[in-house]
């Protein structure tokens, strides 16, 4: 770019040696008016059967969720571009099945590399993955935690802004810990997702020392709306315990569950007390203006989804503006480099973890209207950062993710 | 000599009154009112919502004030203390600067991304000028020629023609680019960026990087070191930075931009303000709720002042 610049002022200066004085001496030379323009496309993928099923009557998932996230930082970094002569869009593929996605994402790529940033469950996003990355494109995930994505079904090309479980799990165990509640009793539903919630919570335990002193599965198929009074005092009668962890990632019990334990105990995991990526309540760090910007455009809250493709979206739009570049492989090595930080309202700079491209980030534990705490937790060191201290662990990944 | 000092005290005193600190406290919508000789409170004064950015007019009559939440720059008297009226200010205003020209007011408008211009004697808006996402550091060069503002989540700094209102360059500078401060003669403009950890000093002229800074306090991680409000001293000395969650001022030799030392203040420490002929630094540290004084010659902290909830400003008005 400079040089550009340079060899057409040198060459203004040898043949029109008068319009070059002219030129420097009377307009301001803004230093981007040379930059090419860049068009930066962002394909967003969702499986349309991948909305959580609605059990509560009152309380609905938007049907925006995860996308509005985009959208969002689509807006904010044309704001950025505008200066820098970069566009950013955002343009869909979706389907009920990986088949019908398969097909309109062969469509919309054309052989082409491009940036995908996906809402999908973990079968779906691998046959995804495996396309885009076979012709050099790169893919964020900001909408499926499952924590073997991040150990070993990883790929070079493939970035994850949401928060693992394991990152969710641990920065509960941390707060647990620091309050010294050593024992848990965990409640788990029987769908897939709440079995890896709970395994996970079980990781955590033994990786920070906490005792497992009671596990039952919730398998009541009634409605206990009427009668969770009377049942779970019941169900959660059992060797003492200082918290109750509920893995019930649908919402098909988890709400009966606090204030009905046997013993009068705190209750957290997938609620009550809950480690999240993202959460409305947060306004430290200058959270407030983007939680302000989010709810002018959409009317509603930010969840946690929708943070993590904000992320996504920032992620690329960084790596575009110091890189000058819209090429996927080059953004995704930027991204994956040193060089790489974001400030993303979380009080310090996040980063991906170059051993399985998880984005490193502090973890809010909320209750329904407001932030509990924060982990990692004071005390729990990493040689590199404690933000390490979450989730997977270089030695414990065994991923490769050259590309 | 100590009659010596009382009587010099005393002429002082004759001769006008003592220097007055003023301090913005965010979350208890107040100003706390320091005696700079006795270092003691002497008075707290209510005013808009979540006030923040605070300069005075250059003759010392008014105090201007962000209260962000009431979405409105308040005037305050300074001989009664009473907020005579409010200034058009656009939206959420958090920082600003005010033109040598003592007239033209330009506010950084948070949520809107825009810098508004507002004439303080018409009061009116005189030019909005679209910049980055979320607007906050603001500066005027000492000639008046220029306006810098920063955007902390588009992370530049926006160069905005004085005399056209336009914004004319753009410099990228690393994560959240916080506070913008010229050197005396104007030559120079430090930038903080309190996410990416860094100083930079820019050339005003050919608006190239000269020197970015780093910092590196043993048992605190490089992550928390989160540079935020900058003071230069009048003599090209010294230049201190507020660290925020750091709980230290940087003291840099503003000429090596070497680091010389690290000073321990309270907690979340934002902005600074010399007093008594820059002999004194105020820091306001926001999380302990205090002003910490730090006596410029000996590079020590004296004194700890406590103040409202979330002090965030502070101007000394002489």
């Amino acid at each position: 770019m400079d040089y550009k610049f340079y060899t057409c002022l040198t060459w203004f200066s040898q043949h029109v040696r008068g319009l070059f004085v002219f030129v420097a001496g009377s307009v301001l030379l803004p230093a981007v008016a040379n930059a090419k323009a860049l068009n930066i496309d962002v394909i967003y993928v969702q499986q349309s059967s991948n909305q959580a099923a609605q059990p509560l009557l009152l309380k609905k998932t938007p049907d925006n969720l995860t996308i509005a996230g985009a959208e969002l930082a689509i807006k904010d970094s044309n704001t950025t571009g505008r200066f820098l002569k970069h566009e950013y869009a955002l343009l869909g593929v979706t389907g009920a099945t990986s088949e019908e996605i398969i097909t309109a994402l062969k469509q919309r790529l054309n052989g082409q590399p491009a940036i995908l940033l996906t809402d999908l469950p973990t079968t779906t996003l691998k046959v995804v993955a495996d396309l885009a990355l076979a012709n050099g494109s790169v893919v964020i995930n900001a909408g499926e935690a499952d924590n073997s994505l991040r150990v070993s079904e990883c790929r070079g090309g493939m970035l994850h802004t949401l928060a693992s479980r394991a990152m969710l799990t641990d920065a509960m165990a941390q707060f647990f810990m620091a309050r010294r509640w050593r024992e848990w009793f965990v409640i788990s539903g029987e769908s897939d997702a709440d079995k890896a919630f709970a395994e996970s919570i079980s990781r955590s335990a033994k990786r920070f020392g906490a005792k497992i002193t009671g596990q039952k599965t919730w398998s009541f198929n009634t409605d206990l709306r009427r009668s969770a009074q009377r049942e779970v005092p019941l169900f959660t009668q059992g060797d003492d315990y200082d918290v109750v962890l509920v893995a019930d990632e649908s919402d098909l019990f988890g709400n009966y569950i606090p204030n009905n334990t046997w013993l009068p105990r705190p209750v957290a995991g997938t609620h009550g007390l809950i480690p999240t990526t993202w959460h409305w309540a947060l306004e430290q760090w200058g959270a407030t203006q983007l939680q302000n910007r989010f709810y002018e455009q959409f009317g509603r809250e930010m969840l946690d989804k929708d943070y993590a493709a904000w992320l996504a979206v920032r992620s690329i739009s960084e790596a575009v503006t110091r890189t000058q570049t819209n090429n996927p492989k080059a953004l995704y090595s930027y991204l994956m480099s040193n060089d790489f930080e974001l400030a993303a309202f979380k009080g310090r700079k996040l980063s991906f973890r170059p051993w399985n491209g998880q984005l490193r980030q502090p973890i809010p534990l909320v209750h329904p209207k407001g932030l509990t705490s924060l982990s990692p937790q004071e005390g729990y060191l990493h040689p590199s950062t404690d933000l390490d201290t979450l989730g997977f662990d270089k030695p414990e990944s065994r991923c490769d993710m050259a590309y | 000599m100590r009659l010596l000092v009382f009587a010099a005290g005393l002429l002082t005193a004759l001769v006008s009154q003592a220097e007055v600190a003023y301090v913005s406290n965010e979350k208890s919508d107040t100003l706390t009112l320091i005696d700079v000789d006795k270092l003691e409170v002497i008075d707290t004064l209510e005013v808009g919502m979540r006030p923040r950015g605070i300069i005075f007019s250059q003759d010392y009559k008014y105090l201007y004030i962000c209260a962000s939440e009431s979405d409105a720059v308040q005037v305050m008297d300074l001989a009664t203390h009473k907020v005579i009226h409010n200034l058009p200010s656009g939206e959420d205003p958090e920082q600003f600067a005010l033109h040598p020209n003592n007239r033209h007011l330009y506010i950084a408008n948070e949520d809107s991304a825009v810098v508004t211009v507002v004439d303080t004697v018409d009061r009116t808006v005189i030019a909005q000028i679209d910049v980055g996402i979320e607007p906050e550091g603001m500066a005027v060069s000492p000639d008046g020629k220029w306006v810098i503002n920063t955007s902390e989540t588009t992370n530049m700094l926006h160069w905005i023609d004085a005399s056209t209102h336009e914004l004319v360059d753009n410099t990228l500078v690393d994560q959240r680019p916080r506070h913008v401060e010229f050197s005396k003669s104007g030559d120079k403009v430090w930038a903080s960026a309190e996410i990416g950890g860094t100083v930079d000093v820019i050339d005003t002229v050919s608006r190239e990087l000269i020197k970015k800074i780093t910092f590196k306090i043993p048992g605190v991680h490089r992550d928390k070191i989160q540079p935020v409000g900058i003071k230069l001293t009048n003599n090209g000395k010294y230049a201190f930075v507020a660290l925020g969650p750091a709980n230290h001022v940087a003291v840099i030799d503003a000429s090596s931009y070497e680091v010389l030392d690290y000073l321990l203040v309270g907690r979340r420490v934002w902005q600074l303000a010399f007093a008594k002929e820059q002999s004194l630094l105020f820091t306001t540290n926001g999380v302990s709720g205090d002003v910490s004084v730090i006596d410029v010659e000996d590079l020590k902290v004296i004194k700890t002042i406590k103040a409202g909830r979330y002090p965030w400003g502070v101007v000394v008005k002489p």
